[in-house]
């Protein structure tokens, strides 16, 4: 795997659109999370993944769920773990279960820059470069970009966005979720 | 005896193998696809309809549970009441894990001064002392069969795996081609059905839904195996689905003249 030196990171980061082809690409995820008129709200689970032509997985790119709280013990004894405490979230993670089967099955959790908490209703930003620890180079092909949601109390979504890789400069794809998923925006460059 | 009542219990005489099988034996675990450290519960029973609790709870002691790593688990908090039995089961191992109830035997049936004899008695286990000390060595009528009955499910923490469903080569089993908890709506699945772990071609497989009580028909499918034992299913709807199979035939030792093997098992397609 070649490792982009920082001047052309940089330069990728800084302008998208002028890298050359030997620079890495990146993809810029806006992932939105409505706002719900519900008697119990809890933050979704939220799972972005990407996948080849043939549906194999190339890789978990952000998966967010509840984290372990502080002083945790593992599942398993006594009363906490009859009270489902202790399991650190985990529990629900099949509830993504497109995910689950496509990649999360097989990530070691917490995963270094792809897991962390769960996020609040808004908009947020997600960037992956080609050839960072979430994302190994890819090489030219059909790609689909998932984005999975699922809530406690609430319902499943799953929002796909297919993409030809290399992309054209500055292109942007967009999917609009019904319920658990608000507008999801993936910005490509390389 | 008049002629009708006599066609009666001839009737029912006849019938009675059939009306044995009438009730499904069946396991139902709570989920199958988990990650690891959770806890499954299984409900264990027979009745006519797949998952109804209105018959019988199904013993425990035949119950077989193999981990991911091929050895053998014990079940918590095993409970046996009027309807069903349940027990629960913690995934401390991420895998597959194999859930059975395997029950081999022998039954028999004979006639003692025109009474008809069985052996063991309905609803009891058997016991190679109770065989050798209740059933006569010679009698009239007597006939023996080899009774080999397994009811399982299967449920999967994180990855799925296969040593635990590596066939023990011993009546009839099931062995996934496209897995057993990575079921989902919208694909077909390939099972293939071996007999003491060879394939077994020409098998009818019947296939229940769940929810038999919430329509007007059972709507089973019906498949036949194919020459290498394999068949393919689609599933009209995500849920649980109840699968079995039986086959009769003469490959026993003696005493047994006859051998029946059942198969059922309990399997899981989520929606995609």
């Amino acid at each position: 795997m070649r490792t982009p030196s920082l001047s052309a990171l940089a330069l990728a980061l800084g302008g998208g659109l002028l890298a050359a082809p030997a620079f890495a690409g990146r993809l810029d995820l806006s992932v939105q999370i409505p706002q719900l008129d519900v008697a119990e709200y809890h933050r979704p689970y939220v799972a972005v993944w990407l996948e080849r032509e043939d549906r194999s997985p190339v890789g978990t790119l952000a998966v967010w769920y509840q984290q372990p709280k502080k002083g945790d013990k593992p599942a398993g004894e006594g009363a906490a773990a009859m009270a489902g405490a202790g399991e650190g979230g985990s529990k629900w993670l099949p509830d993504l279960r497109q995910w689950w089967r496509r990649s999360g099955r097989d990530l070691s959790l917490p995963a270094d820059g792809v897991s962390g908490a769960t996020r609040p209703v808004g908009e947020h930003a997600l960037s992956v470069v080609e050839g960072s620890a979430a994302l190994a180079k890819l090489p030219a092909g059909n790609y689909k970009l998932l984005v999975e949601a699922a809530r406690e109390e609430g319902g499943r979504e799953l929002l796909e966005l297919p993409f030809q890789w290399p992309a054209a400069a500055g292109q942007t794809l967009q999917a609009q979720g019904k319920s658990e998923l608000g507008l999801v925006r993936l910005a490509l460059s390389r | 005896m008049n002629l009708s009542l006599l066609r009666a219990s001839l009737l029912l005489a006849l019938s009675l193998p059939f009306a044995a099988q009438a009730h499904k034996a069946w396991l139902q675990p709570s989920k199958t696809v988990l990650s690891v450290n959770q806890w499954v519960t299984v409900d264990a029973a027979s009745s006519t309809d797949p998952f109804v609790k209105d018959h019988n709870p199904q013993r425990l002691e035949p119950l077989r549970i193999t981990a991911p790593d091929g050895s053998e688990l014990a079940p918590e908090n095993a409970h046996t009441g009027k309807l069903r039995s349940s027990f629960d089961l913690q995934l401390k191992q991420a895998g597959t894990y194999r859930i059975a109830l395997v029950n081999n035997g022998l039954n028999a049936s004979w006639e003692e001064n025109g009474q008809r004899r069985m052996w063991p008695p309905r609803g009891q286990p058997f016991s190679a002392e109770g065989f050798a000390k209740e059933v006569p060595a010679q009698a009239d009528k007597l006939k023996v069969v080899a009774s080999q009955r397994r009811t399982e499910t299967f449920v999967t923490a994180g990855k799925p795996s296969e040593t635990a469903l590596k066939p023990t080569g011993i009546g009839l089993e099931l062995q996934p081609i496209t897995g057993v908890n990575d079921l989902y709506a919208d694909e077909p699945a390939r099972f293939r059905f071996l007999l003491d772990g060879k394939p077994a071609a020409g098998l009818k497989v019947e296939v229940v839904a769940d929810g038999v009580r919430y329509r007007d028909a059972v709507n089973e499918i019906e498949v036949r195996t194919g020459a290498d034992g394999s068949f393919e299913l689609r599933w009209p709807q995500p849920g649980l689905y109840w699968l079995s199979t039986a086959v009769e035939d003469q490959q026993v030792e003696a005493p047994a003249t006859e051998r029946r093997a059942v198969y059922s098992a309990t399997l899981e397609v989520l929606s995609p």
